[in-house]
């Protein structure tokens, strides 16, 4: 660790791993309600785990971005963070606006109340002092990380993170506007939900596994930026009239059908960009760095972020395709595996990368962590081909054949069973996962690895 | 093992090169789908095309290439120092820019006046979304153009004018394939 304040990501990675594991677990009780519909209906009913599942996983992700800026912005730009104290005041409101969220929804407290009460608005029901608090402490992370880029060294690295950051942010606001009309609401919805993912959340992506490549390859920082550029140029061109492809059946002009099948379409590219730079780099890299477990993250994330976003994207992405797949399990298993590849991996990448360093165990290979990788890998993967075959079979029999939904669900519940134990396996590999970085002390090193100079 | 690739023999930026290329997908895949949805109802689409202003689309042709002549000969003055002529040459072709948008303009009022929108008839839905996008691409170019003239370094214009053959390009495969194919 050079910078004192790249402590500061700690405390971050500390609490996204913690919302992980609540993440998980609520996936895992989702699961069981797919199951045991009855399972918890009056305690937990399945809209408010649901909420749980989807919200603290968009909460811990940030939160993972969030300490990989604060991590990575001082070596980048050689300095101290500009104000630590700003920082960790930005973490305890965003704690505090989770727990508030999470209590307000489980107990569905202040009904109805403008400012305390839930929204019921799908991704964004967060009551409104929550949004507001998330505003606020967005604006004192960007304040602090833009003050610390300007007084230091620019790169193109902490440039486009802080491109996508501010995107992030500024995104965002489109939360607070709540139009009555409901294809309008969806119409704005999407600025945060498709432009976050699809793209802001994709420069943060792309920087983050630069900064990584180039830490663990060696390979020189000119071919890492013209990389980087490329991808950028292609996410923004294809990601933002790809917003599209969310217009098809919301009341909105037809004329969004092509933009949104042609511009979704292309944004297989970036992704594929994204795995082509990140295989590249390895083969050309010399450097053989002994963090291998953060290398596996890394390629990991870019090869399952384009199977993920990328093919399972647009295996429905086309709306002759999506007039039939629209909202069945096609949809839950490009989301897991979108997900997970992207913006999952790519966290626990950069956990892997920058814990060791962080508590000052480097060089440290991480076998058990390796391990986790395989684990969750493989149970992600397999989740995804069990909710792809359910899915075609529900398109078949609901959509074309016409056969009622409960009646359809009733068919394909042996998907949802081999779904449920694909689930147990991903919580397994999340908890091992979460051991590994906290619980070794010791660590088998291949001698000769540690002498490898780092940059 | 070899560092250097095809990518570094490319001529200008390699991000105009990345946006031509995109470019090029976004209409080629409109193009396909046009052409695509136009065996569903041949007739129809003749009789939607019968209503297009032909002659208007012919000379906005001529306009574009004329164009894209004088913003490749700027950069050929520029290079040889003959500064003030490649200005006014990239004037020109921003001038020329401005004429097929008063051209299409027109156009669209025409149909306007008609009563034919996108709603119309799937071909009027591809109509609007290629012409339109290509209009909307011909209006950043006189942008471009207009940019490249004031800051009039070798390598805006060779960006620039690589921006503006790609527009020119994008028309010549749009008008055959929407004005004129029978």
């Amino acid at each position: 660790m050079k910078y004192e304040t790249q402590k500061i990501a700690y405390a971050y990675f500390a609490v996204a791993m913690a919302l992980f594991a609540i993440q998980v677990i609520g996936g895992l009780l989702a699961g069981l309600i797919y199951v045991f519909p009855n399972f918890l209906s009056e305690l937990l009913p399945f809209n408010i785990v649901r909420m749980l599942h989807t919200n603290s996983l968009i909460v811990w992700l940030l939160l993972g971005f969030f300490g990989a800026a604060y991590f990575l912005i001082p070596e980048e730009s050689e300095r101290e963070i500009h104000s630590p104290t700003l920082a960790y005041l930005q973490l305890i409101i965003l704690v505090v606006g989770t727990l508030g969220v999470v209590v307000t929804y489980v107990f569905n407290l202040f009904e109805g109340n403008w400012l305390l009460g839930k929204e019921g608005r799908e991704f964004l029901e967060q009551p409104k002092w929550v949004k507001a608090g998330i505003v606020v402490a967005a604006l004192m992370f960007l304040y602090n990380v833009s003050m610390t880029v300007l007084k230091g060294k620019k790169t193109a690295i902490t440039n486009i993170l802080l491109l996508g950051l501010w995107g992030l942010a500024l995104l965002f606001l489109f939360a607070f506007y709540n139009p009555g009309n409901l294809s309008l609401d969806k119409q704005y919805w999407w600025y945060v939900v498709h432009l976050w993912v699809e793209g802001v959340w994709e420069l943060i992506m792309a920087s983050i596994l630069a900064y990584l490549m180039l830490k663990l390859t060696g390979v020189d920082r000119e071919i890492v930026e013209k990389w980087l550029y490329v991808i950028v140029a292609a996410a923004l061109f294809s990601g933002i009239l790809g917003t599209g492809h969310h217009y098809y059946w919301i009341g909105t002009p037809a004329y969004w059908q092509w933009i949104g099948s042609i511009f979704s379409s292309l944004e297989v590219i970036p992704f594929f960009a994204m795995m082509a730079f990140a295989f590249v780099m390895v083969w050309k890299g010399r450097r053989d760095h002994p963090n291998k477990a953060a290398l596996l993250w890394s390629l990991g994330c870019a090869t399952l972020a384009f199977f993920g976003a990328g093919v399972w994207g647009f295996l429905h992405t086309l709306h002759g395709v999506n007039y039939y797949t629209h909202g069945t399990q096609i949809t839950a298993a490009h989301g897991h595996l979108a997900f997970y590849g992207a913006y999952v991996c790519l966290n626990l990448a950069i956990f892997s990368y920058a814990m060791p360093i962080l508590k000052n165990r480097d060089p440290y290979n991480q076998v058990l962590n390796m391990g986790s990788f395989w684990l969750m890998t493989s149970g992600m993967v397999f989740m995804t081909f069990v909710l792809t075959f359910g899915g075609t079979v529900q398109t078949h029999m609901q959509r074309v054949v016409g056969d009622y939904f409960m009646d359809v669900q009733d068919q394909i519940a042996i998907f949802y069973w081999m779904r449920l134990g694909s689930g147990v396996v991903v919580v397994l590999g999340a908890l091992l996962f979460i051991y590994s970085i906290w619980v070794p002390r010791k660590e088998v090193i291949e001698s000769g690895a540690a002498e490898t100079p780092a940059e | 093992m070899n560092d250097s690739s095809l990518i570094d023999e490319l001529p200008g930026e390699l991000l105009m090169w990345v946006l031509i290329i995109s470019e090029l997908l976004v209409f080629g895949a409109g193009l396909i789908a046009f052409m695509g949805v136009r065996l569903t109802d041949p007739t129809g689409f003749a009789e939607a095309q019968s209503h297009l202003y032909r002659t208007g689309a012919a000379f906005n042709t001529a306009v574009l290439v004329t164009s894209g002549y004088l913003a490749a000969q700027a950069l050929h003055w520029r290079r040889t120092n003959f500064r003030l002529k490649a200005r006014l040459a990239l004037l020109c072709a921003a001038a020329l820019g401005i004429v097929f948008l008063i051209i299409k303009g027109v156009e669209y009022t025409g149909k306007a006046a008609q009563g034919i929108t996108y709603e119309t008839h799937p071909f009027f839905l591809f109509y609007y979304l290629l012409t339109g996008f290509h209009a909307a691409h011909v209006l950043a170019g006189v942008a471009v153009l207009l940019l490249i003239t004031w800051r009039d370094d070798p390598n805006n214009i060779e960006a620039g004018a690589q921006f503006w053959h790609m527009v020119d390009l994008v028309w010549i495969m749009l008008f055959p394939v929407i004005y004129l194919l029978g």
